[in-house]
């Protein structure tokens, strides 16, 4: 990256794409139920997403309960549990953190971030969101079937799901394929708009390398459900055919307790490769949008560029890429030919390089920052050491003969829920607490803020992190009860009971952030405008909130990086994007030099 | 401040529960110390990068913080540290990935003196067979399962005839003899899986997977169901005992062959296997996926 003067730089090629002229809403109920603007839908998606989270946050607790006290309640049946496990699980990957990173902060901030008035089907947009909540719905209703929810494992794994041995087989099963397949649909809907907007709305002087790594993130993610999201959809679809139609895509010849089946001749694996093909890539649809959104938290309140833009944005596209030839190792041992052991574990090792750069520019940009302990900020650096731990325990699961043992224990769990649960709430909780003034104009409450940061991090550590020891003893995962069992020490409950009481604690400190974000609603203290003194453009509008159609007469244009924080030679720590070269105010004493900018 | 303090504690007290904590890997009763060196080697190799972000992380936050009048420095770039981070990554991925792969060839290639034993697999409880005199076990299918014939032999296989049938009870293995060990399924998906051998595979219906491995120590140890395979899986267990030669060969000669145990079933009312089949297909709802406790009385004697 060169530095030149800003004058060098005030070239902007014309627009290629004329403004549009948006759909204007005249009723309340078009205005903020059947919406067209983005900000709107984005809300809905995001008020969906965490109600059916708590839900989840719910069955979380019912199932430490049982784990924790065995014995102690008796509606929590070994059906039950499973359908609690299986549940939570789908909710919080699928609908919750993939809804509220694409559906939600997507399009808040695509249209925003880019100098876009809404997205470029708006139509489709508002399709989306109602066909999400279709899904959600779906599968909210398959607790309320006789014989419940499914109780397959949030993994579905075949032959299981669709057996009598599996709570939820005669109507569970059926709603959660059908829910999935809706959730796909709306999320095309939903995803082809964020991609289309990123590549054709951005504004003028919005070079893809001008971009905040938040729309990278998104973006890149976008691209990957839609590429993975359809083998979940074939999956779906032929499982549902084997349990409805009778064919065999995954059921082979079956003896079910005494009884032959009529099925015969396929295979469960290929059910599985299906799955991980879409569900390797979730990792990602879910970190990616994470890893954007902290990068440009860490740079807005440590007031210094993101270190290393174009390395990180780089690492995005190739991490996303990479995440395509990696799904197998999911199947270590599953039964699969154990010769691609050898390529799964090395693609699998290489994709850590590119992240831990990741994790070195972000630690970078604190170096020699100007590090303001906001909450935003705390839970952005709560994320990188929580996702450097649970990104570590992945080089052990991933190494191929190191995962023999562990695989199916409380290790792949304490693992998971740290790397892609604990981190990418982190990034949401942080990301809410920062774009929260923009949406509603105030404040989130502060004292109620740092009792949940505190809490939700120290809590959730102390909940995961004891956890992968289990996991070295050998507790297995997705067990009702352990029960006596002559290699697990009697210490083994206790821990259990610790890691209970901690999961409950944080789960209530939840409780108090869902109520903050009401109370500040109406009763925070109002925010100036880009209280956060940012660069990017979403803070630049006319109005806060942003008005319809984002931008006033004209659409902004842009003229810099994302990242122009702490300039030298600038009396503003901040030049925002919009912010003309001949507008930028010089500090004294730098009259002569003149201000180095980036530029791109 | 508070942060950095919070990220030092976080850091160390991790380090120190990992030394000090009372939970860590069963004793080991296999030839796979080589899968433990491997998680030795990871653990020093992110444990160190561990260490070292978080204490950096907790340096920048207290060295860095916000004071009145100070302004960050400007450096979008440094191509030279870039590299140089990336290079040293990529040496510590390939210092655990090359032992990884290396025991993983061991790991599949299994020895040509390695008996064969077959565990079997259904919903709740394992199943195994011993190639018996012959040394070769029968073929099987599925669709031959039946409450005379639950392992579902092929009865016309010559081979078959004399293999060693254990129904539901304990499986006895010689010491320091390796063991290539075959895995089948009826129904779903089952994984025998016993901690101290550290080998583990799905059982997959449809095929047949397998593991190997050598038991290193006499002792009775308990194998658990590691897929999950419905409501029955936490109860789903067996348990392994390894012998001293000796007393394997007392106890094989006590177990009956497929020959014996077809006979018998033809003439009463059928095997243990089919009789806990039959009580579940005749039970309430209730019984077929009520709790079943898990097996204990065998480790108890």
């Amino acid at each position: 990256m060169t530095d030149v003067t800003p004058e060098t730089t005030s070239y902007l090629a014309p627009a290629e794409v004329e403004d549009v002229e948006l759909y204007h809403p005249k009723s309340f109920v078009t205005k903020y139920i059947w919406s067209q603007d983005a900000k709107v839908i984005a809300i809905q998606y995001a008020v969906t997403a965490i109600a059916i989270g708590l839900v989840a946050l719910v069955l979380s607790w019912m199932m430490r309960l049982q784990l924790g006290f065995p014995d102690t309640f008796s509606f929590i049946s070994p059906e039950a549990y499973l359908q609690l496990i299986t549940m939570h699980g789908m909710i919080m990957v699928i609908y919750l953190l993939t809804a509220l990173f694409l559906g939600g902060f997507g399009n808040y901030l695509i249209p925003l971030m880019v100098g876009a008035r809404d997205m470029v089907f708006p139509y489709v947009n508002m399709l989306s969101y109602w066909v999400y909540l279709l899904a959600v719905l779906v599968l909210v209703a398959s607790f309320f079937v006789p014989g419940g929810s499914t109780g397959a494992g949030w993994t579905l794994y075949p032959p299981q799901a669709i057996l009598a041995g599996t709570p939820g087989q005669s109507y569970g099963i059926i709603l959660m394929l059908a829910s999935l397949a809706l959730f796909i649909i709306g999320f095309t809907m939903g995803g082809l708009n964020y991609v289309v907007t990123v590549l054709q709305a951005r504004t003028r002087g919005m070079t893809l390398m001008r971009m905040p790594l938040t729309v990278w993130g998104i973006f890149v993610a976008t691209i990957l459900a839609l590429l993975a999201f359809p083998a979940l959809f074939v999956g779906a679809v032929m499982m549902m055919f084997d349990r409805l139609l009778g064919t065999s895509f995954f059921m082979p010849q079956i003896v079910e307790f005494g009884e032959s089946l009529k099925y015969g001749g396929g295979s469960p694996i290929l059910f599985q490769h299906l799955f991980w093909f879409f569900g390797h890539p979730e990792v990602y649809i879910v970190a990616l949008p994470g890893f954007g959104i902290v990068s440009d938290l860490l740079s807005v309140h440590a007031r210094k560029n993101i270190f290393g833009y174009r390395m990180m944005v780089w690492a995005i596209v190739v991490i996303g890429g990479l995440s395509f030839v990696v799904w197998a190792h999911h199947m270590y041992v599953s039964g699969m030919n154990p010769y691609f052991g050898f390529f799964f574990a090395t693609s699998t090792l290489i994709i850590a390089v590119p992240t831990a750069i990741k994790v070195y520019n972000w630690v970078l940009t604190l170096w020699r920052g100007n590090i303001h302990l906001t909450l935003p900020m705390l839970f952005a650096i709560a994320f990188i050491i929580t996702f450097v731990n649970g990104g570590i325990t992945g080089l052990f699961l991933g190494n191929v003969v190191v995962d023999v043992p562990l695989s199916d224990t409380m290790f792949v769990v304490a693992h998971f829920h740290m790397v892609m649960g604990v981190a990418p709430i982190l990034v949401i909780f942080g990301a809410i607490y920062h774009w929260y003034p923009l949406m509603s104009g105030r404040m989130l409450n502060q004292a109620m803020g740092h009792f949940h940061f505190w809490v939700t991090f120290i809590g959730a550590y102390l909940i995961y992190f004891p956890m992968h020891y289990l996991g070295f003893i050998g507790v297995p995962r997705r067990y009702y009860a352990i029960g006596e069992t002559e290699f697990i020490p009697l210490s083994a409950a206790t821990l259990n009971e610790f890691i209970t009481v901690a999961a409950l604690i944080v789960g209530l400190a939840q409780v108090v952030f869902i109520f903050n974000l009401v109370w500040s609603l109406f009763k925070g203290e109002k925010s100036v405008k880009n209280p956060w003194r940012a660069t990017s453009l979403e803070w630049q509008t006319p109005q806060m909130p942003p008005a319809h159609g984002n931008w006033g007469k004209e659409l902004p244009v842009v003229y810099r990086w994302a990242y122009d924080y702490s300039v030298p030679g600038a009396a503003e720590d901040f030049l925002p994007q919009n912010l003309a070269p001949d507008q930028v105010a010089i500090a004294k004493g730098h009259e002569a030099s003149g201000v180095r900018a980036a530029a791109t | 401040m508070i942060l950095a303090f919070v990220l030092v504690v976080l850091v160390v007290g991790s380090v120190i529960f990992h030394l000090l904590s009372p939970w860590w890997w069963t004793p080991i009763a296999s030839n796979w110390d080589y899968i433990d060196h491997t998680i030795t080697i990871t653990f020093w190799i992110t444990g160190v990068v561990f260490v070292a972000i978080g204490l950096f992380m907790a340096y920048c936050v207290f060295r860095f913080r916000h004071q009145e009048g100070t302004r960050a420095a400007y450096e979008p770039e440094n191509k030279r540290l870039e590299w140089w981070l990336t290079v040293v990554t990529t040496l510590g991925v390939a210092g655990m990935l090359t032992p990884g792969l290396f025991v993983w060839n061991q790991f599949i290639t299994v020895p040509k003196e390695a008996d064969v034993i077959e565990v079997m697999a259904q919903q709740w409880q394992f199943s195994f067979r011993l190639p018996g005199k012959d040394g070769v076990l029968g073929t099987s299918d599925t669709g031959n399962v039946s409450s005379e014939n639950p392992f579902g032999l092929n009865p016309n296989d010559p081979n078959g005839q004399d293999d060693v049938l254990i129904e539901a009870q304990d499986l006895h293995l010689p010491l320091n003899r390796p063991v290539k060990v075959l895995l089948r399924s009826v129904d779903t998906l089952h994984n025998f899986y016993v901690p101290q051998f550290r080998a583990k595979m799905d059982m997959v219906p449809g095929m047949v997977t397998y593991f190997w491995f050598t038991p290193t120590r006499t002792g009775t140890f308990e194998s658990i169901c590691a897929e999950l395979c419905g409501t029955g899986h936490y109860t789903m267990r067996a348990v392994v005992v390894v012998d001293e030669d000796s007393a394997y060969q007392t106890w094989l000669q006590e177990q009956s062959t497929f020959k014996q145990a077809l006979a018998k079933n033809r003439n009463s009312t059928g095997s243990k296997l089919s009789l806990a089949l039959s009580k579940r297909q005749t039970g309430s709802a209730d019984s077929v996926y009520g709790v079943i406790p898990p097996k204990r009385n065998s480790l108890r004697n």
